[in-house]
């Protein structure tokens, strides 16, 4: 009820972090053109936790990359706080995303060459004010497995330094592509939880996408795509705590 | 086509840069053997072709003068199979074209005739008919050398009478394939003529009636050739012999021989080389491939494609890659040597040249690349089968990495996180970076040994015909003289002075190891001819005892302070033992040096010279040049201006042309080396550079990541390929030592210098390529492909 509440306090009181608008991405693939978007208006607000859903194919993967200043969309506009990213130079994109987003990918990528605690330092290091890489593992639980390489970390642990990573530089935006994905649901938990809880300490305005409904009852916000369109969206009267979901 | 073929194809294609690089490798070795390996065996066939048709002998020997009844005696010793005798008379030729003064030597050949050993073979007009007593047949090279054609006429000078002889024809002979005048190294076809004219005719002019001074035999089959000469010189001897030696001993045939031999040499090293690091290259780019195509390799498997099928299936990329590389290195190969060929036939003369890639030498460069080739890809595909299938079909597990020694060492302070990668690289995989290392080195290293010859070259010239040999020209006497003939050269016009030599044949003995040459008796304290040790510093020639040539004295085996026996193959032919008091460094040929006047005593002779060593003004050459040709005694003239030229236009040309193509070669195998190193580096870190770019990294921090460990790698690998290139350098000069022919080792910063800026230079064309690959990395794409 409390964060509900808050939610919708933020969303009707503050600029939203993200602001879409008609967005449309086409790739060009010599003979076809798909359509992975055909405007999509969204908004992301300050400190909200947002869970995309849809099939494969619906066009959530496009949307967070572009948001993420990975892909650039091919009509429309994407203000991050007002600037507009479509027409940002690949520079600026590079400093948008060294200073203000956090990315989790379903495959964790970390650096194999580096341990937990040096993966969160290879971004601490090129942040401006970021958090100690130690406090960071220790927000996901991880402190005591700092000095471990990825080759001896778990499926589990190998995504929860990857969220370390993306949150010590205490980004303005954490965006989660299918984090749980490779993961099986017990696992799968323990890393909800650790996106959940940073989304709650640092306050840090979360999209999750995934195509697994279950993980839509930790969101404030569910927004459903399918097919390059926002089909519906709602929102939770209460956030689950992860612990609650399985599947 | 398959579908699996379908497949292959399509990934050549899609890593082609790769693919070409390493067929540019594949092709080098192939191209630098084949070079070496048909040119050699063109030669050698041409030379064998030539030598049967032509009927080359296989024991000559030179004398002063004998009856010509002494043939039966030589017919008798056994082995013998046809004796050839003839006279040779040297002469000096006067051209109407040409200043320069001319040196000849003119054979007899039978009245009207072929000899019946080294014969001759006309390129253009007609042998002297009988009686003609004019008439005369010149050798190609110097008729080349003259745009001379039957139809020209010439003045000799013979026993100081002057004749004018009329060119009836152009010939070439087995005999004088490498054409040097006796007492030089380098051939200069404008200086040096062989002449043959009908042997009444010359005997007439050379007051020889009846009588020969030089003799060819063709020996049984299976007959020694020391055997015979054991018996031959006996009979010589009383008639002035020199000392008869076999083929191995004929100038001609020994240049060819040594050239041979380094040829052969070339054709195993180098391509050793080229193809030891296509083989390094294929293996870690297969090995690369493989990682990359586990899942499809489990695939495979699952639907029940059996190990040897899928090892087949990786093997036919390595065949199309080696066969690229193999059709263009046949092709630049045959390119080149045909090249080659063509300038060795213009010192080495042969009538044709039977030039063609024999099918057994381009197999073998092709079956040897592919071998190698073959045990490199083999190692990855076989380790890539060995996995069962369900375990290969998940994704890759992170590398295995660990805290590097460095850091544990705690050599470094603080480090970023990027270097840290680039040395965790480096320590996870050391055996992989020990390779590239190795590759880029050896390619350095094959750099350096293209370069050094030149310098090498230039040094030689130097010490050899700037230092120790300082006269403008060397005049010789038909005879040895009197010391008061030189008045008659020093009052030459524009010659300031001239310093005599006394020049006699012997045979030089130590223990059970002989030595033919000659024994210089120079002036003790000479301006224009020095003995110099390797610093070029003077060395004294006592007045008693005999200085002799540094190799020739490990040749022999004597030290300084031993006795050296003295065989005089001249004269008084007197046998003494003379103490070894020096050594000298030279390179070219092998030599003894005497006091003058000493060699004159041990020739219980007066003050008898054989030439001089002249210093002359020779702006005004002309009428010295005329003035020494009306001289009777002046058995012929070398400018050595003259000769360096001539030495830079064949054999440093030669040499020089050989050190190119290495050179080419060594770029492109840097190229290679280097390249695939950047590209395979590559594709192994795509998936972590994208991540670092996502985290907000730019393309020059990730570029450092990716190029510092090329970096790295580059530096370690120039220093060791300057050693290599050292080593290479020094067995090269260690094998090519003979005694006609030493190239000193010189390394100049100058070679170092380029090789080490052709590797930087292919690194940086790599890096750069690397880099525009970098900067195009598709993000969104990289980190969805699963591996």
């Amino acid at each position: 009820m409390v964060s509900s509440a808050l939610s919708e306090t933020q969303g009707a009181g503050r600029e939203p972090v993200f602001e879409a608008r008609g967005i449309t991405k086409i790739y060009d693939m010599g003979e076809v053109q798909v359509h992975a978007l055909r405007g999509v208006d969204f908004e992301l607000y300050a400190g909200e936790l947002v869970v995309v859903l849809g099939p494969s194919g619906s066009g959530k993967s496009t949307l967070l990359n572009i948001f993420g200043g990975l892909d650039r969309a091919s009509g429309g506009v994407v203000r991050f706080r007002g600037w507009d990213i479509t027409h940002a130079e690949d520079r600026e994109l590079t400093q948008y995303r060294r200073e203000h987003i956090g990315f989790v990918f379903q495959f964790y990528n970390l650096i194999p060459s580096l341990t937990a605690r040096e993966n969160v330092a290879a971004v601490t290091e090129i942040a401006e004010d970021p958090m100690e890489p130690g406090e960071a593992l220790e927000l996901v639980g991880l402190g005591s497995r700092k000095d471990h390489f990825p080759s001896q970390l778990s499926g589990g642990e190998q995504q929860r330094v990857a969220i370390a990573r993306a949150i010590a530089k205490r980004p303005s935006v954490l965006l989660c592509d299918e984090p749980t994905g490779a993961l099986d649901s017990t696992t799968g938990v323990v890393v909800l939880e650790a996106i959940e809880r940073v989304n709650r300490e640092l306050g840090a305005a979360t999209a999750v996408i995934t195509h697994n409904m279950d993980i839509a009852g930790m969101a404030d916000r569910v927004v459903h795509m399918s097919d390059g369109r926002i089909g519906s969206e709602e929102r939770n009267e209460r956030r689950k705590d992860p612990r609650e979901l399985h599947w | 086509m398959r579908v699996l073929d379908k497949k292959l194809f399509r990934e050549l294609w899609g890593m082609k840069g790769q693919a070409l690089a390493i067929a540019m490798v594949v092709a080098g070795g192939v191209a630098t053997y084949i070079l070496s390996a048909s040119t050699l065996d063109s030669l050698e066939r041409t030379q064998a072709r030539f030598y049967a048709e032509y009927r080359f002998a296989d024991v000559f020997a030179q004398l002063k003068r004998a009856p010509e009844s002494i043939r039966s005696r030589v017919e008798e010793v056994p082995g013998v199979r046809h004796v050839e005798t003839r006279v040779a008379a040297p002469a000096t030729l006067e051209l109407a074209s040409y200043s320069n003064p001319v040196t000849a030597m003119i054979l007899a050949i039978p009245d009207g005739r072929q000899p019946e050993l080294d014969q001759l073979h006309l390129t253009r007009g007609r042998l002297p008919a009988a009686g003609r007593e004019r008439e005369a047949v010149v050798s190609d090279a110097f008729a080349a050398a003259h745009s001379l054609a039957p139809g020209a006429t010439l003045a000799a000078t013979i026993n100081g009478r002057r004749k004018v002889i009329e060119v009836v024809g152009v010939v070439l002979t087995p005999e004088f394939i490498y054409q040097l005048q006796p007492g030089t190294i380098i051939p200069d076809f404008k200086s040096y003529a062989i002449l043959w004219m009908g042997r009444k005719p010359l005997e007439a002019a050379f007051d020889m009636e009846g009588a020969f001074n030089e003799l060819a035999l063709r020996l049984e089959r299976g007959a020694n050739p020391e055997d015979v000469i054991l018996r031959l010189d006996p009979i010589l001897a009383p008639y002035g012999g020199l000392g008869a030696y076999g083929r191995k001993d004929q100038t001609s045939h020994r240049y060819l021989s040594e050239e041979f031999r380094w040829l052969r040499m070339m054709a195993t090293v180098f391509p050793a080389i080229f193809l030891g690091v296509a083989a390094f290259l294929l293996n870690v780019v297969l090995m690369r491939l493989m990682a990359m195509q586990r899942g499809q390799i489990a695939i495979l498997k699952a639907f029940g494609y059996s190990n040897a099928a899928i090892v087949l299936h990786y093997l036919k990329f390595t065949v199309v890659v080696v066969a690229v590389g193999v059709a263009a290195g046949i092709g630049v190969g045959a390119w080149m040597a045909r090249g080659m060929s063509q300038l060795y036939m213009e010192y080495y003369r042969f009538p044709y040249l039977d030039f063609a890639v024999s099918p057994a030498v381009a197999i073998t460069g092709a079956l040897v690349s592919l071998a190698a080739a073959a045990l490199g890809t083999l190692h990855a595909v076989v380790r890539a089968t060995k996995e069962r299938p369900a375990v290969a079909m998940q994704p890759a597990p992170p590398g295995d990495y660990r805290v590097s020694v460095l850091e544990r060492v705690g050599a470094w302070g603080r480090i970023t996180q990027p270097t840290r990668m680039i040395i965790r690289n480096l320590e996870r995989r050391p055996l992989k970076a020990a390779f590239s290392v190795l590759g880029v080195a050896l390619a350095c290293g094959i750099l350096v040994m293209g370069g050094f010859m030149n310098a090498s070259i230039d040094y030689m010239v130097f010490a050899q015909f700037k230092q120790a040999q300082r006269d403008d020209m060397t005049v010789t006497f038909v005879e040895p003289v009197s010391r008061r003939a030189l008045h008659s050269l020093v009052s030459l016009p524009g010659v300031h002075y001239a310093e005599p030599f006394r020049v006699v044949p012997a045979r030089l003995r130590y223990g059970h190891r002989t030595y033919r040459t000659a024994i210089q008796g120079l002036e003790p304290d000479g301006e224009l001819r020095r003995l110099l040790d390797a610093q070029l510093e003077l060395i004294p020639l006592p007045t008693e005892g005999v200085v002799i040539t540094d190799y020739l004295g490990d040749t022999l085996g004597i030290r300084p302070g031993e006795l050296l026996t003295v065989e005089i193959l001249e004269g008084n032919r007197a046998v003494k033992q003379v103490p070894v008091v020096g050594l000298v460094k030279e390179y070219v040929g092998l030599s003894a040096y005497m006091d003058r006047r000493a060699l004159n005593r041990l020739m219980r002779e007066g003050d008898a010279v054989s030439g001089a060593y002249v210093s002359a003004d020779l702006s005004n050459s002309s009428r010295i040049f005329s003035e020494l040709r009306n001289m009777p005694k002046v058995a012929g003239t070398t400018v050595r201006r003259r000769m360096l030229e001539s030495f830079y236009e064949t054999m440093a040309n030669q040499m020089l042309t050989f050190a190119f193509f290495n050179v080419v070669m060594a770029a492109t195998i840097a190229v290679g080396v280097v390249y695939n190193t950047a590209r395979i580096a590559l594709s192994e870190r795509m998936r972590e550079l994208a991540s670092l770019r996502v985290l907000g990294y730019t393309r020059g921090e990730i570029s450092y990541i990716l190029l510092g460990e090329l970096a790295v790698l580059i530096l370690a690998a120039i220093p060791l390929g300057l050693g290599i290139g050292w080593v290479l350098s020094a067995y090269t000069v260690t094998s090519f030592a003979t005694d006609l022919f030493r190239i000193p080792l010189v390394l100049t910063p100058g070679a170092y210098a380029f090789a080490s800026l052709v590797v930087l230079a292919s690194a940086t064309v790599s890096s750069l390529m690397v880099r525009r690959r970098l900067d195009r990395l598709d993000l969104v794409e990289t980190l969805k492909t699963r591996e």
